[in-house]
């Protein structure tokens, strides 16, 4: 069943088109993913649909039930804050039952539930304390309590590691991968963090200036750009330009190359090759990267750190298989 | 970081402190002084004499008790006006954008900035303009217009550090709009109300100016003490209600206090 249904959706603020005409079709038990850089339109679309914004074109479904007019109270959807929004005058155990609270649920019954949701994401006994006294990663995992023990058909979450440390982060993001699977809920989350959609999401939809720029799985969004923008901001492929795809025999008018698909080496059967001279290079820990001048286009390559490394000036050889070179829109 | 060191300020500094504090609490005290003075018709110093029958002279004057009862209920009524029209507003100029924001903002402000008597003399020709009678409620409506900008200063500064995520997220969980005021608003900004509320209830009550132009005939309780200092007849009679009325006044400021020291603690807990 599809958990979330885009149809055409727009919301202008004023002149400005923050959401332009996007379709977009979540399936129930999905782990999505709404990637892009800030003010592409991504949090606004998740704001839709938590109720907190109202379309200005288009249609939305949450479920098979229209979602446009319906405020955010009487919605089947929980959200996880960036900022968390845990209510400070209220103790934790207060902040995870609200939702049963105002619902009328007894007094009994809440306390019990939100002391197994608080269980849920290992905060067991921390009922009593205030938001004040936890640490982010901690509030960050009663804000996800506070949510899901609702048992909300679909779960919104806004930047949700933004605030976290590197280490914490990684953590984090097992758990929720893991919690989403156990659940079976429909978690759609936005992020900027291109690491985090690829390791996380079942399917990624990667957004620029309000508008899906390319929906698929990590893999072909990773591998396969569709634009320009894609192949920049999600692993920073290289785009080939119009002339060199002429000169590799392609129709296309711009390509995309990954940076590890390249080798310095000469061409093998059937691979394409170019030659430049060696631009720059830089050490990367697992991999050295190698910026490779063609002609005036710049092509960087990942080559691993125990290969040898060329040095600066040097004119080299670099060799690619047919199949890592994907046409791509011109845009 | 605090210091040691910092209880040990010049002996200068300490004496000009000790002198300012003086200058302006044993004004007071000798006002409680001359509530217990033989002498009736001059405040001589020092008074001749020492008696409490002023205490029982005071609670038997009527007029007394109409100044005060006239006074609280104004207090308590503009109060509670400002109280609610100050919380709307402040939350509608917080909480959302709209065309003349700012100029709403300025305009509910602006009764506080003015000099009373522009208030007082611009209410009383409105009053006789729509040919309104001097009431009880004009002075609830002179009262009220600079209640209501106190009310709204210390709601609007609350409501700016209220995160506007908390109410989305309140909604979210499935909180309408009452409920969301009700266990979310409410108690992130009850402190302010308080603190608001009781300034605004001590500026209604020690109000002259406006009064004047607004009360017609009737004496509240400071315009009763203006004119019984006027009067040189059983003039302790002023300084035991002014005495009263301090230490009446004196205990709800305490819990006051008490109550917004703890409320900070949980405002300023952030986000």
């Amino acid at each position: 069943m599809t958990a979330v249904l885009f149809d055409n959706v727009s919301r202008y603020f004023g002149a400005v088109r923050a959401v332009d005409r996007v379709n977009l079709e979540i399936a129930e038990g999905e782990f999505f993913a709404m990637l892009g850089p800030s003010g592409s339109g991504k949090t606004t679309c998740l704001r839709l649909m938590a109720g907190f914004e109202q379309p200005t074109g288009g249609h939305i479904e949450i479920f098979g039930e229209t979602a446009e007019g319906v405020p955010p109270y009487r919605r089947s959807v929980n959200t996880v804050f960036q900022d968390y929004a845990l209510f400070p005058h209220l103790s934790i155990l207060d902040n995870v039952a609200y939702g049963l609270m105002v619902k009328g649920v007894g007094r009994e019954e809440r306390r019990r539930a939100a002391e197994d949701a608080l269980a849920m994401v290992k905060l067991p006994g921390y009922g009593t304390r205030r938001p004040g006294q936890l640490s982010g990663g901690q509030r960050q995992r009663v804000a996800l309590a506070r949510a899901l023990v609702n048992k909300p058909k679909v779960l919104l979450l806004d930047e949700p590691l933004g605030a976290l440390d590197l280490k914490l982060r990684e953590q984090m993001q097992e758990e929720l991968k893991t919690l989403q699977k156990s659940l079976g809920i429909t978690f759609v989350f936005v992020t900027h963090d291109q690491g985090e959609a690829l390791s996380m999401a079942d399917r990624i939809a990667v957004f620029n200036e309000g508008r899906i720029q390319q929906l698929g799985s990590p893999e072909e969004v990773y591998n396969r750009p569709q634009t320009r923008f894609v192949a920049d901001f999600v692993g920073s492929s290289n785009v080939l330009s119009e002339d060199l795809c002429r000169r590799l025999g392609l129709k296309a008018s711009f390509a995309s190359l990954r940076p590890e698909a390249v080798a310095i080496a000469p061409p093998s059967d059937g691979a394409l090759s170019l030659s430049g001279t060696v631009a720059s290079q830089s050490f990367l820990g697992a991999t050295n990267r190698i910026v490779i001048d063609v002609e005036g286009a710049r092509i960087a390559v990942a080559s691993p750190a125990a290969r040898g490394v060329p040095a600066v000036g040097s004119p080299v050889t670099i060799s690619f298989a047919a199949h890592d070179l994907h046409p791509m829109e011109d845009a | 970081m605090r210091s040691e060191k910092a209880n040990s300020a010049p002996l200068g500094l300490k004496i000009a402190a000790a002198a300012g504090l003086a200058f302006m609490h044993l004004p007071i005290l000798l006002i409680f002084l001359y509530a217990f003075t033989t002498e009736e018709k001059s405040y001589q110093f020092p008074p001749p004499g020492l008696t409490t029958q002023w205490f029982a002279v005071a609670w038997n004057r009527p007029d007394v008790w109409a100044a005060l009862t006239l006074s609280v209920k104004v207090a308590s009524i503009a109060t509670a006006v400002a109280l609610v029209l100050g919380t709307l507003c402040a939350a509608a100029v917080s909480q959302t954008r709209f065309f003349g924001r700012e100029t709403i903002s300025l305009l509910v402000i602006l009764p506080i900035a003015l000099p009373g008597i522009i208030t007082g003399i611009a209410l009383r020709s409105a009053f006789s303009m729509a040919e309104i009678p001097f009431s009880f409620w004009t002075i609830v409506l002179g009262h009220a217009t600079f209640c209501i900008v106190v009310v709204y200063n210390n709601a609007v500064a609350r409501f700016r550090r209220i995160s506007g995520s908390l109410i989305e997220a309140s909604m979210d969980l499935g909180a309408d709009g009452f409920q969301t005021f009700r266990y979310v608003i409410l108690p992130n900004i009850g402190t302010a109300l308080l603190a608001g509320g009781m300034l605004a209830f001590a500026l209604s009550f020690d109000e002259v100016i406006v009064t004047t132009f607004t009360a017609g005939q009737q004496s509240t309780l400071p315009i009763w003490m203006l004119e019984e200092l006027i009067r040189p007849r059983q003039r302790p009679v002023t300084n035991v209600v002014a005495m009263v009325v301090v230490m009446a006044t004196f205990l709800p400021i305490l819990g006051a206090y008490y109550l917004t020291r703890d409320g900070d603690q949980i405002a300023g807990a952030g986000k």
